[in-house]
């Protein structure tokens, strides 16, 4: 079932290529010699803290910083009227929306930021805040999106010239409405579903933070920052703050987990510049945990209103989508600028039919700004949950078995590449192969045995499957861009005199083993031990330019960037080696780390002697240049689609509603695997974060706009408790149209595992007569739903 | 208020705000970077150094109350130069990612590993579910702690 060859092994025991190894990185985070951004500490550096909006919606009257600045220790503070005079009180959003970056005018979500305090310590800057007086009046709140389009609903957005709504967009829409219609009305069955997707948070460990320290005499701004995309956030802050683009370095050190909660950027880090500005010293600012819940990126708060018609033999012809999707009080969502939904137009899923229509509609609400986040993959996460939901009822309505339904309509191998009825192009898939790996290893017919056995006895237990496929790596520059940026990577590789090279990457790595996988790549191309090659990342003066790691892009595009440019040294050594043995290159053959002469082995150069050849006296032929350096930029031809099934397996106690996730069998698909410990550890991740939002995680408001998940204490994170040890399966069909086959892995499991947790749970209550409840299935939630009464889950009401 | 704590076997006296955290004081005070902070409510572990060997959120303890204890943070798991076994199991079965929850997830693993080693798996993963990890699903933190479990003891057998 592997499909990692076997490859030699390194002096340092490594593989020289892929394989398992042990991560580059990891010597120093476990002797706690990790360099977050919060470690940065500069000379001079003051402290900003940001004071927040008790309120979700309310007019400014005024601002009384007085008190603040007589504290001693307390160097400046900066309201939005400050701001306006520089041109900065707003900011675009990666959208083409704006958001204010200090409130103006009134403040439009509870936590929005107000105002900017910077003093000489963490803790006086906090003390500050306490101090500063601001009047408000407080205005109706619209907290529920299906109230933000209510006649009479107070406008949220009345800073846009002439908004009489609370629309973000009206209709944005995918597939062939008519055609799905009459595929809808020639079936036999039709299932209609609401399914909400409700608020979460990514919540990585560390949160949102930035060293801002402005040159005053070089006029050169650097800035330490939690991004996952240094070089868009740099040309970003060229364009909002007039800074000019080569004077902005932006370095983004260790990063203590992003999932997508690092991409905005966010009024803070634009504060911590502004500060640095004024006070003409480096400033950090570093948000708290409460802050980080409350007003950065969100995740999801999708309402799909989901239909499928099928056969009365349960082949699928058809499903549709009708979305209303809360987008917060600022449109703050990134995504490739055609696509205002994201990918989610991608929710056909994994089945062969032919019609399929989504309509998406966005509302502002009262409540934070984001929407794209938590390794969704640009929302495919909604989609994969819609798709995955309705076939489960859909099941559950002809009374035929999940898996059996699923068999009967996936994608069978010869359809590939698959044009989907929404337009996507899907690469490669053995769908039915891997859903039967995944079925094996949880034996399923035993476990729908013991099932009905329980059953009969009282005992509820549920299996709950979902297979998905992602379309992920954005993307092709002629229509994908974020802000006008295409999303291609660039990648620079140098080969140094002794054979030891260094190679440089536009993405950044928030965990995922980049030092690692891609000095595998290298090695893989050029035969280099892993060890001898440097990764360099997460510094724009010292790396090319690309658009940074999220959608788990950074494998299916950088990782393209990282094998082509190894190529392009490797033609390179050709040219150098067959100066040096005197013959044509086209007389050389390549093995791993070597050209060799045709015919006759024995006489051929290492990379290494190439390389210090290169480097050396020895003659080129005319226009060859020395040394042994590459460049490329890699502007992937599609997306690549990774795909897998899961299959879950819960027991749920009725009496109490506790569901106890007994088993998880995960069987990604993800084409070649570099390093399978690493993509291991990433399903690992993704699926713990499946059952947290399954489960537990939920950012609900109450109808005057208050946050009811803002601390650790109120949104539950999964620990280890409620975690078991995921058993893993693989198959392997790689990307035909990706340099080394690979389809990238990064959001897979936070993709595709909710709806197995949540398919399970529903699975195991069915007999009460339960075909749904929404999200996160919490004891009182599921109790409720037994009762036939479940809650609606993103609001604190009734 | 003058505050005298040692970390690490290295006695610190500095002079602080009588409600300065006991991170802080390490981290900001001291400038020792790799006990890190993720909550402030106790709830995620991040933090966790020990004092007087026993685990401690340092989030939610004044530096003050750590006066003439013995503080153990992540710098001070390795000796010798060499790794500790938490430390090289952590690294051989991939229990970190991005590395932020690790000094905390270590120190409470090596704690738990000190205080049974015979310790099941099982209540490993009771031991630490104070520690939260946003990125591992700590499948594989339980068996790095496992790792220095078999590890720790072979030492102390050899």
């Amino acid at each position: 079932m592997t499909a990692v060859e076997e490859v030699p092994t390194s002096a340092a025991g490594n593989p020289i290529g892929f394989g398992r190894m042990v991560r580059k990185e990891d010597v120093r985070f476990v002797r706690g010699e990790g360099n977050y951004v919060d470690d940065v500490n500069l000379p001079g550096m003051l402290h900003g803290a940001i004071l927040r909006s008790p309120f979700a919606h309310a007019k400014i009257n005024s601002i009384d910083t007085s008190a603040a600045l007589e504290l001693p220790g307390v160097v400046a503070v900066v309201t939005g009227k400050d701001l306006e005079g520089l041109g900065l009180a707003w900011m675009p959003t990666l959208s083409y929306d704006t958001q204010a970056v200090l409130a103006t005018d009134k403040v439009r979500f509870q936590g929005q930021e107000v105002a900017f305090v910077i003093a000489e310590s963490r803790y006086i800057a906090r003390d500050a805040l306490e101090l500063i007086d601001v009047d408000y009046d407080p205005l109706p709140v619209v907290a529920d999106a299906k109230k933000a389009l209510d006649p009479g609903a107070p406008i949220i957005r009345d800073d846009k010239e002439g908004k009489t709504d609370n629309i973000v967009y009206e209709k944005w829409e995918a597939g062939d409405e008519a055609a799905t219609d009459a595929a809808f009305a020639g079936a036999d069955v039709v299932v209609t579903q609401e399914i909400l997707y409700p608020r979460v948070h990514p919540s990585p460990m560390e949160t949102c933070g930035s060293v801002a320290h402005m040159d005053p005499v070089t006029g050169k701004l650097i800035l330490w920052t939690t991004t996952q995309a240094p070089h868009a956030h740099r040309t970003v802050y060229a364009l909002v703050a007039g800074l000019p683009e080569h004077k902005i370095q932006v370095i983004s050190p260790d990063v203590g987990g992003g999932f997508g909660n690092k991409v905005p950027i966010y009024p803070g880090y634009v504060l911590s510049i502004v500060g640095s500005i004024v006070a003409k010293r480096p400033v950090k600012w570093m948000e708290d945990r409460s802050e980080n819940l409350m007003s950065t990126g969100f995740a999801r708060d999708y309402h799909m209103t989901t239909s499928i018609a099928s056969t009365k033999e349960g082949k699928i012809v058809g499903v549709k989508v009708d979305v209303l999707a809360d987008h917060g009080a600022f449109n703050g969502v990134a995504q490739p600028t055609n696509y205002p939904a994201g990918f989610f137009s991608i929710f056909s899923g994994s089945y062969d039919y032919p019609a399929a229509y989504c309509k998406v509609k966005a509302v502002y609400t009262n409540k934070a700004p984001g929407g794209v986040a938590y390794a969704c993959s640009f929302r495919i996460t909604e989609a994969v949950y819609a798709i995955e939901r309705i076939v489960d009822c859909l099941a559950a309505e002809l009374k035929m078995d999940p898996a059996e339904l699923r068999l009967k309509n996936l994608l069978r191998p010869e359809q590939f590449p698959y044009k989907s009825p929404t337009g996507w192009e899907y690469d490669s898939g053995e769908y039915e192969k891997t859903m039967k790996v995944a079925m094996d290893m949880v034996g399923y017919d035993e476990l729908r045995k013991e099932q009905a056995e329980k059953r009969a006895k009282g005992e509820y237990m549920g299996i709950g499957i979902s297979f998905f496929t992602e379309g992920v790596g954005a993307g092709p520059r002629k229509h994908m861009d974020i802000l006008g940026l295409g999303m291609a990577d660039g990648c620079d590789l140098r080969v140094h005199p002794t054979g030891k090279a260094q190679i440089r990457l536009s993405v950044q790595t928030q965990g995922q083993g980049h030092e690692t996988t891609f000095a595998q790549i290298v090695s893989h191309e050029l035969g280099i031990p892993p060890e001898d090659i440097e990764v360099i990342h997460g510094d724009t003066d010292n790396t090319p330019f690309g658009l940074g790691t999220y959608g788990s892009r950074s494998t299916p595009v950088s990782g393209a960037a990282a094998a082509l440019v190894a190529r392009k040294v490797r033609d390179r050594a050709r040219i150098v080696a067959a100066a040096a043995l005197e013959c044509a290159p086209d007389d050389l053959e390549w093995e791993l780390g070597r050209w060799f002469v045709k015919g006759d082995p024995e006489r051929g150069k290492t990379i290494q002697e190439i390389a210090m050849a290169a480097h050396g006296s020895l003659e080129l032929p005319e226009g060859v240049e020395g040394h042994l350096d590459a460049q490329v930029v890699y502007n992937p031809p599609d997306l690549t689609y990774p795909y897998g099934c899961y299959i879950c397996v819960v027991d749920v106690d009725p009496g109490t509603g506790q569901v106890k996730v007994r088993r998880f069998v995960a069987v990604d698909d993800c084409g070649t695997r570099i390093n399978p410990m690493i993509v291991e550890g990433q399903v690992h991740g993704g699926l713990a974060d499946g059952v947290g939002m399954a489960l537990m995680e939920l950012i609900a408001f109450d109808e005057d706009g208050n946050n009811l998940g803002g601390s650790f204490m109120d949104y539950l994170l999964p620990t280890s408790m409620e975690c078991p040890d995921w058993e893993l399966g693989e198959t392997v069909t790689p990307s035909p149209h990706h340099p080394i086959g690979a389809k990238g892995v990064g959001e897979s499991a936070t993709v595709g595992s909710p709806a197995a947790v949540v398919n399970a749970v529903i699975d195991a209550i069915a007999p009460f007569g339960v075909r749904h409840a929404d999200m996160p299935l919490t004891p009182a939630n599921v109790w409720r739903a037994i009762q036939g009464n479940p809650i609606r889950t993103d609001m604190a009401v009734e | 208020m003058q505050v005298s704590v040692s970390i690490n076997g290295v006695e610190h006296s500095r002079d602080i705000e009588p409600r300065t955290l006991l991170v802080h004081f390490i981290r900001d005070d001291l400038q020792m970077r790799g006990t890190h902070w993720g909550c402030d409510t106790s709830n995620c572990g991040a933090c966790t150094v020990w004092v007087d060997g026993a685990p401690v959120k340092s989030c939610t303890m004044l530096a003050v109350q750590a006066e003439g204890s013995e503080v153990t943070t992540v710098e001070g798991l390795a000796k010798d130069g060499g790794l500790d076994p938490i430390q090289e199991g952590f690294t051989e079965c991939h229990g970190l990612q991005c590395g932020y929850c690790t000094p905390g997830m270590m120190m409470t693993g090596r704690w738990l590993v000190d205080q049974n080693p015979n310790i099941t798996r099982e209540e490993i993963r009771e031991g630490i579910s104070g520690n939260i990890c946003r990125c591992t699903g700590y499948k594989n933190i339980l068996d790095a702690i496992e790792y220095a479990r078999d590890h720790a003891n072979s030492e102390v057998s050899a």
